[in-house]
C-alpha cells in the first residue's frame, strides 16, 4: 500500500525534477536584432540540432534533454506542414504552436509520473519589430510571451542578468551575436567560446519564402570579428 | 478537421510518433482524405473532357543547369477553360516541377510535392537526393492511377540541379508511375510532338542560360502552332509562358518582362519565317 502523498508535494517533487534536468545542460538564448531574431546555442554538435526551422516565419529552440524536446520539435513541424497544406501557409502561426505545445507539455506534466525536462521557445518573426512574437514554454505547459530576449537552460539565471546588462534594441546582427556570445560566457566565469562550439541561426525578415537560416561556422566566426573592430579591442 | 485533438488541444500521438518522415505517408495514417489517390469515382464513370486540362511543358537542359516553361492554356472540351493557367513550379530551392493533365488534380499533387520535400528537409536535416525527390513523385503519381483509369490522369515533368553531377537533370513519367530520365531535353502534354520536333532541331549541348529559354519559347510557340490545346504568347493581354531556370544558384522564375521580351522577339521573327528557324541541312 504506497504512502499517501499530497498533490501539492507531488507537483513540487515533478517540477523540481524536471528543473535539475534542465539546469543540467547548457544555455540558449533567443534575442531580437535589427533584421529579426537571433538564435544561439552554446552547443559544440553539429548533427543533435538545439534550434531548428519550423515553417516559413517560425523557428524553434529547446533545453533539456534531446529526445524529448527532439519529439515535440518533429510533432511542431508536422502540426505547421498539415495546417500549412489544409489551409494556407500564412495560417501557420507561433501562437497555434505554442497552445499545441503548452497542452501537450501540460497534459504529460500532470498525467505522468516523469515530467519532459524541457524548456522550449517558439518566436515567429513579423513584418517588424513590433510585430515579432516569442514564447516561452515551460516544463509545466505555462507560456509566457517575450519581448527583447530569452536565455533558458543551464545556468539561465546568470545568462538572463547577462542579456539584460547587454541587450540594445534594434542592434544589427554582428553586435547582437557578440551580446548572445558574451551572455553565453556568463554561465562560468572562465567560459571561452569559439565559433565552432556555437550553433547559430536567424530568421531574417529581409529573406524570402523560408526566412530560417542557420549560420556557418565561417560566417559566424566573420560576425565575431567584425563586432571586436568595431569595439577596437 | 482540425489537426490538434478537439478537447484538449495537445498534440495526438500520432503527430510524435517517429516512424516516417514523409508528409504523405503521414498525411495518409493521419487524415487519408487529404491525399488525392485515395478518392474514388463511382464505377464505370468517366470523367473526361469537361474538367480542364493543361497541356503542353518542355524543358531543356544547358551546360549549368535545366530550364522548364510552360504555356498558359487550360481547355475543357474545345473550350478555353483558363487562358493565365501556371504549370510550372519550384518545387524546392534546387528543382522544378510542371504538370500536364487534369488541372485541379495536377496542383493538389504539386502541392503535396513541395511540402513532401520541405517536410523531409525540415525533420532530417537534409534535402532528398534529386533520384530520391523524382522517386518520391513517381510513388504519388502511381497512386493516383486509379483516377488515371477514368480519365483524369496527371503527369507531371520534373527537373533539378543535380549538385554532384553539377548539372540539369530532367524526369518524366506515365500515368502508371513510370519514371524515366530524360537526356538533354523533353516534352509533355497534348503539344508535346510539335514541342519535341523543335527542341530536337534547336537543342545543342552548349546552349547559353538565356538561349536555353528561347529554345523552350520557340518549342512552345511550334507546339501551340499546330496543337489546339496549347496557347502561344498572348500579346495583346500581356500573357506570356511561365519560364524557371534551375542552377547552382537554385530556381529561379524568369520574370514577365524577361519572358515578355523573348516572346515578343519570337513572335517579330515569326513574321518572317512562320515556321521558326530553319536547321542546316547538313
Amino acid at each position: 500500500m504506497p504512502f499517501y502523498v499530497s498533490p501539492e508535494q507531488q507537483m513540487k517533487d515533478k517540477a523540481d525534477y524536471a528543473r535539475k534536468g534542465i539546469a543540467r545542460g547548457r544555455s540558449v538564448v533567443v534575442l531580437q536584432f535589427a533584421d529579426g531574431i537571433l538564435f544561439v546555442a552554446d552547443n559544440p554538435s553539429r548533427a543533435l540540432h538545439k534550434i531548428s526551422e519550423i515553417y516559413d516565419r517560425i523557428a524553434f529552440a529547446a533545453v533539456g534533454k534531446y529526445n524529448e524536446f527532439e519529439n515535440l520539435r518533429l510533432g511542431g513541424v508536422r502540426y505547421a506542414d498539415v495546417n500549412g497544406y489544409q489551409y494556407d501557409r500564412r495560417d501557420v502561426t507561433a501562437r497555434g504552436l505554442a497552445n499545441v505545445y503548452a497542452q501537450s507539455l501540460g497534459t504529460i506534466f500532470t498525467e505522468t509520473n516523469k515530467p519532459y525536462e524541457v524548456e522550449l521557445v517558439v518566436a515567429e518573426v513579423g513584418e517588424d519589430a513590433d510585430t515579432d512574437q516569442i514564447y516561452r514554454l515551460t516544463f509545466d505547459g505555462s507560456v509566457a510571451d517575450e519581448h527583447g530576449y530569452v536565455a533558458m537552460g543551464g545556468q539561465a539565471e546568470a545568462v538572463a542578468q547577462a542579456l539584460k546588462d547587454r541587450f540594445v534594441e534594434g542592434a544589427p546582427l554582428a553586435e547582437a551575436l557578440r551580446t548572445a556570445v558574451g551572455a553565453l560566457e556568463a554561465q562560468d566565469s572562465d567560459r571561452r567560446l569559439e565559433a565552432k562550439s556555437l550553433e547559430v541561426a536567424v530568421l531574417d525578415r529581409h529573406r524570402e519564402h523560408r526566412l530560417f537560416k542557420r549560420l556557418p561556422a565561417a560566417r559566424i566566426q566573420e560576425l565575431l570579428d567584425a563586432g571586436q573592430g568595431a569595439q577596437g579591442v | 478537421m482540425a489537426s490538434h485533438d478537439a478537447h484538449t488541444g495537445r498534440l495526438p500521438g500520432l503527430f510524435t510518433s517517429p516512424d516516417t518522415s514523409s508528409f504523405t505517408e503521414f498525411l495518409g495514417a493521419y487524415s487519408p482524405e487529404l491525399l488525392p489517390g485515395r478518392r474514388s469515382l463511382p464505377a464505370g464513370v468517366s470523367a473526361g473532357e469537361d474538367i480542364p486540362h493543361g497541356t503542353t511543358i518542355v524543358a531543356v537542359t544547358f551546360p549549368g543547369g535545366v530550364v522548364m516553361a510552360g504555356d498558359r492554356r487550360a481547355t475543357a472540351g474545345n473550350v478555353i477553360a483558363q487562358r493565365d493557367i501556371e504549370k510550372v513550379f519550384r518545387a524546392d530551392e534546387f528543382s522544378a516541377i510542371a504538370i500536364a493533365g487534369t488541372a485541379g488534380l495536377g496542383i493538389e499533387m504539386v502541392r503535396l510535392f513541395q511540402v513532401e520535400l520541405e517536410h523531409y528537409e525540415k525533420r532530417e536535416g537534409r534535402t532528398l537526393s534529386i533520384e530520391g525527390k523524382a522517386n518520391r513523385l513517381a510513388t504519388m503519381v502511381r497512386q493516383n492511377l486509379g483516377l488515371a483509369m477514368q480519365g483524369l490522369a496527371v503527369v507531371p515533368l520534373f527537373a533539378g540541379f543535380d549538385e554532384e553531377r553539377s548539372g540539369g537533370r530532367i524526369f518524366s513519367y506515365d500515368p502508371a508511375g513510370g519514371r524515366y530520365e530524360e537526356r538533354e531535353f523533353h516534352a509533355i502534354g497534348s503539344g508535346s510532338v510539335f514541342a519535341r520536333g523543335a527542341l530536337k532541331k534547336l537543342f545543342r549541348g552548349d546552349l547559353p542560360a538565356e538561349d536555353a529559354a528561347l529554345v523552350c519559347v520557340q518549342a512552345l510557340y511550334d507546339a501551340a502552332d499546330d496543337d489546339s490545346a496549347t496557347g502561344g504568347p498572348d500579346l495583346t493581354r500581356g500573357i506570356f509562358p511561365v519560364v524557371a531556370s534551375v542552377t547552382a544558384e537554385g530556381f529561379r522564375r524568369l520574370g514577365e518582362d524577361e519572358v515578355g521580351a523573348v516572346a515578343r522577339a519570337v513572335v517579330e521573327e515569326r513574321y518572317n519565317s512562320p515556321g521558326g528557324p530553319s536547321a542546316p541541312l547538313r
